[in-house]
C-alpha cells in the first residue's frame, strides 16, 4: 500500500484582518492568529479519506517554519495523519523561505521516507505562490496532477479530475506523483475530541533544512509590502438625474 | 420558445407567491381586538413640519420606503406607518417628540429593527422614528474601558472599533450585524456573553434619553460608582422605548481576551447538559465565557436550510462552549483538562474544540444562525423563557405532546448558563387554531415553573396579555403609574409592554 505524504503550511487564519508592518517589510505575525492553510486541510483530508479507504498504509504530514509549525501538524494528527515531521526554519530565513526551497525540502523527504504519493494545497493563502506541487514534481522527475477536484487511486496509476479554465479535465497519472489540492476536492473534517487526544500521543520529527542537505539561502529579498488600495466611500444621491449628471461628469457613461 | 415562455410564466407565479408570502398580514388585521389610539392621523402639515426640520432626505413617506420599517425582523407583524424619520442629533430628537407630544402623534422609536417581539414596528400608523443615521462613536477610553457612543451604532461596528483599543463589548448575539445598541439597551439584550459580563442593567454606565414631551434626560455618566440619587438609566434599560428614547449610551468594556477556544459537544441526554455545565462552571471557572445548549432539531434546521455541516455524528443534544483569557497555555491547560473529564467519564460522547478564528465562526454559526434558519419552515411562534436550570427543557416534550403533527418542528436552545431558553415552533403558514394550543398554555406551565415568559426578548407587541404570568399586579400597576408620569398622552410606543 502506498505512503502518503502531505505538505501543511501555517499562515494567518483567513478569518484575521491582515496588518502590514510600518516598516513595509511584510505583514504583522506577532500575537496574531494562525491556522493551517485551508488548502493543505484539503490535502490532508483527502489522504486521510484514502487511508480510510484503504489504499494508504501511512500518512506524513511535513510542516515548515518556526516551533508553532507543530500547532498545524497536530491538527493534521487529529485529522488522521499518522506522524509529524517539523522541519524549523525560523527568523529571516522563514521570512524569505520560498517554493524552491521547500519543494527541494519535501523531496528529500519523500525519498527518504519511500513515499508513493505527494499530496499538498494548490496554493498558500498567505503568498498564493501556487508553486510548490509543481516544483516538487519537477525535482522528484515524478508526474503533476495539479488543481485536483477528485481523485481516484488505482494501484499504478491515479485518476485524477483538474479544475481548469472552463471546465474540468479528467487525467491518468502512473504513481508516485504529486498532487495538489483545489477547493472542491473535498470537505476538510473537524478534529474530534478522542483523536484529538490521541494526536497528543502521535510522533513529530524535529530536524532542519541542513539535516536534508538543503540550502535554504535566500533568492529574493523582499523590498517592499504595500496595503491594496483603500476602496472610496461611496455617495448617496438624491435622484436619477443627479445621477446621471454624475456619471456624466466621471465620463462612465457619453 | 414554449418552454421559455413557461419558464417566465412560472417564475412570475413564484415570485407572486412569495412576494405574497413575503409581506405578513396587517398587525391590525390579525389583531382585530386592538384598537387605534386616539391619536391624530398625519397630515401633510405635520409632515412639512418634520421636512422643515430634517431636511427631505431624512423623511420618508414614500409606501415603499417605509415598507421595511413596517415589518419585524421574523415577519410576525406588519404595520401601515407613512412616516419614517431619521434625525442625527439628540437635539432632532427632542423637537420631534415635543411636536408628537404636542399633536398627539404615536411614535414607534426604532434601531436595527432585530426585535423578536413587535416591539420595534408600528401597530398602527405610528410614526417611525429610526436611530439609524445616529451612528457616531464619541469616545473609546482604553483605560478605563469606557465607550460613550449615540444609539445608532451597529453592534457589530462597536465591536470592531473596540477590538481596535484591545476592548469588546459586553454582550454578543446573532444579529450584532444589525442591531443596533440604543436598541440594544431599551430592551435590555441578553446574547451569548451574559453568562460572563452580565446583563445591560450592570454595564450601562450613562444613557441620554429623550422623554416624549422633548425633554433631554442627561445621565451620560461615565463613571463605574455614581450613586447620587435614584439610578435614573434604569428606567431607559429595558423598558422598550416606552419611557424614552435613548440616543446616547456610556458603556463599560471589558477588555478583550488574547486567548480564545471554542468546544462543541454531542450529548445523550439533558441531564449530561446539566452535569457538564457544572463541571464547566468548576474547572474552566474565570475563563469560561459562553455556555449554549442546542437539540437535535434546531441543529438540525441549519444543516437543512443553510448547509451547514456539524462537527460531529448526529446526537439528541449539543452544547458549545466557550472560553476567552489573557495567557492560551493556561487556559488550553485548563480546558484540556476539562474535555479529558467529561469525556472521561461519559458525560460528553464526541466533540471538536478548536482556537481558529475561521473554525469557531463556522461553530458559532450553527448555534447563532438557528434563528435564521427557522424562518425558512414558514411561520414562527417563538418564545423566550426563563426557566430554573432543572427545568430548563422541560416545556420541549410537553408542546410536542400537545401539538403532534400540527407543528413542522419543534426546537429548543438557548443559554443553559443563564437559564434561558428559546423555544420555536414553526408552521407552514401562521395559524389561529395553533397560537391558541401554545398560548396561553405555554406561558401557564412557565408561570407554574417560576419561570419568566420574557427572559431576553421584551414583551414588545406580542406578549402584553402575559405579563401577569411574571409580574405581580402591584409591579403592573407602578409600571403603569411610571408610564402615565413619563408619557402622559401615551405617544411612546404605544400598545407595547404593558397590558392596556
Amino acid at each position: 500500500m502506498a505512503r502518503v505524504l502531505v505538505g501543511v503550511k501555517r499562515v494567518i487564519d483567513y478569518a484575521v484582518k491582515i496588518r502590514v508592518k510600518p516598516d513595509k517589510k511584510g505583514v504583522i505575525t506577532d500575537g496574531v492568529k494562525h491556522s493551517m492553510n485551508p488548502f493543505d486541510e484539503i490535502a490532508v483530508e483527502e489522504a486521510v479519506r484514502m487511508k480510510e479507504k484503504k489504499l494508504v498504509s501511512e500518512i506524513i504530514a511535513v510542516s515548515c517554519g518556526p516551533t508553532q509549525s507543530q500547532e498545524v501538524l497536530r491538527t493534521a494528527l487529529a485529522m488522521g495523519v499518522d506522524k509529524g515531521i517539523h522541519v524549523e526554519v525560523s527568523g529571516p530565513d522563514y521570512e524569505t523561505l520560498q517554493p524552491i526551497h521547500v519543494s527541494k525540502i519535501l523531496a528529500k523527504i519523500a525519498q527518504q521516507e519511500h513515499i508513493d504519493l505527494i499530496i499538498v494545497g494548490k496554493q498558500a493563502i498567505d503568498d498564493d505562490s501556487n508553486q510548490t506541487a509543481q516544483m516538487t514534481a519537477a525535482v522528484l522527475d515524478w508526474p503533476q496532477a495539479t488543481f485536483a477536484s477528485k481523485v481516484e487511486k488505482g494501484d499504478k496509476e491515479l485518476t485524477v479530475t483538474r479544475e481548469i479554465d472552463g471546465g474540468l479535465e479528467t487525467i491518468k497519472c502512473k504513481i508516485p506523483a504529486v498532487i495538489s489540492a483545489d477547493l472542491r476536492l473535498n470537505e476538510p473534517r473537524y478534529a474530534t475530541l478522542p483523536n484529538i487526544m490521541k494526536a497528543k500521543k502521535k510522533p513529530i520529527t524535529k530536524i532542519t533544512p541542513q539535516d536534508l542537505g538543503v540550502d535554504i539561502s535566500p533568492r529574493i529579498k523582499i523590498i517592499s509590502v504595500d496595503d491594496p488600495p483603500v476602496r472610496q466611500a461611496g455617495v448617496i444621491l438624491p435622484d436619477v438625474d443627479t445621477l446621471v449628471t454624475k456619471l456624466k461628469e466621471g465620463g462612465h457613461i457619453p | 420558445m414554449f418552454s421559455s415562455l413557461n419558464r417566465a410564466r412560472s417564475l412570475l407565479s413564484l415570485i407572486r407567491y412569495y412576494s405574497s408570502e413575503v409581506l405578513p398580514q396587517l398587525t391590525k388585521d390579525r389583531y382585530p381586538n386592538i384598537k387605534r389610539g386616539n391619536y391624530a392621523v398625519l397630515t401633510q402639515d405635520h409632515l412639512q413640519y418634520f421636512v422643515d426640520l430634517l431636511g427631505r432626505n431624512r423623511v420618508l413617506n414614500d409606501p415603499s420606503d417605509c415598507e421595511t420599517y413596517n415589518i419585524d425582523f421574523i415577519k410576525s407583524v406588519r404595520g401601515y406607518s407613512q412616516c419614517v424619520l431619521k434625525p442625527q442629533t439628540t437635539e432632532e430628537v427632542s423637537k420631534i417628540l415635543s411636536f408628537c407630544d404636542e399633536h398627539r402623534l404615536a411614535v414607534c422609536p426604532q434601531g436595527g429593527n432585530t426585535g423578536l417581539v413587535g416591539g420595534s414596528v408600528p401597530v398602527f400608523d405610528e410614526v417611525i422614528l429610526s436611530t439609524t443615521l445616529m451612528n457616531k462613536i464619541i469616545s473609546i477610553d482604553d483605560i478605563s474601558g469606557v465607550l460613550v457612543c449615540e444609539a445608532g451604532c451597529i453592534l457589530e461596528e462597536l465591536e470592531h472599533a473596540l477590538g481596535e483599543q484591545g476592548l469588546m463589548m459586553p454582550l454578543d448575539l446573532g444579529a450584532k450585524g444589525s442591531c443596533r445598541i440604543g436598541g440594544n439597551v431599551s430592551t435590555n439584550a441578553g446574547g451569548l456573553r451574559l453568562i460572563r459580563y452580565g446583563n445591560l442593567h450592570g454595564n450601562v454606565l450613562g444613557v441620554e434619553a429623550v422623554k416624549a414631551n422633548g425633554q433631554i434626560i442627561d445621565c451620560l455618566s461615565t463613571l463605574k460608582k455614581d450613586n447620587t440619587g435614584y439610578h435614573l438609566k434604569h428606567l431607559f434599560i429595558g423598558s422598550e422605548g416606552t419611557l424614552g428614547v435613548v440616543t446616547k449610551v456610556v458603556i463599560h468594556c471589558p477588555q478583550k481576551p488574547t486567548s480564545l477556544s471554542l468546544a462543541f459537544f454531542g450529548l445523550e441526554s439533558f441531564d449530561n447538559i446539566l452535569s457538564t455545565f457544572k463541571r464547566a462552571k468548576k474547572e474552566l471557572g474565570e475563563i469560561l465565557s459562553s455556555c449554549e445548549m442546542l437539540d437535535a432539531q434546531s441543529l438540525n434546521v441549519v444543516k437543512t436550510h443553510l448547509k451547514l455541516k456539524s462537527p460531529i455524528d448526529d446526537y439528541p443534544y449539543y452544547m458549545v462552549i466557550e472560553t476567552s483569557g489573557s495567557n492560551e497555555q493556561h487556559d488550553e491547560e485548563k480546558l484540556n483538562r476539562f474535555l479529558e473529564g467529561v469525556m472521561g467519564d461519559g458525560l460528553v460522547m464526541d466533540g471538536t474544540v478548536t482556537n481558529e478564528p475561521g473554525k469557531m465562526r463556522s461553530i458559532w454559526d450553527l448555534r447563532e444562525r438557528i434563528t435564521e434558519a427557522l424562518m425558512y419552515d414558514g411561520y414562527l411562534y417563538k418564545y423566550d423563557i426563563s426557566l430554573p436550570i432543572k427545568d430548563f427543557y422541560s416545556l420541549i416534550p410537553k408542546m410536542i405532546e400537545r401539538l403532534g403533527s400540527d407543528a413542522t418542528r419543534i426546537s429548543g436552545y438557548g443559554h443553559i448558563g443563564d437559564g434561558n431558553i428559546h423555544l420555536n415552533i414553526s408552521v407552514p403558514k401562521f395559524r389561529q387554531d395553533v397560537l391558541k394550543k401554545i398560548e396561553p398554555y405555554v406561558y401557564e406551565l412557565t408561570s407554574q415553573l417560576k419561570g419568566s415568559v420574557s427572559a431576553e426578548h421584551g414583551v414588545g407587541f406580542r406578549k402584553p396579555p402575559y405579563i401577569h404570568y411574571s409580574k405581580s399586579q402591584n409591579s403592573i400597576d407602578l409600571m403603569k403609574d411610571l408610564k402615565k408620569m413619563m408619557d402622559p398622552n401615551n405617544i411612546l410606543n404605544p400598545y407595547k409592554v404593558l397590558p392596556f
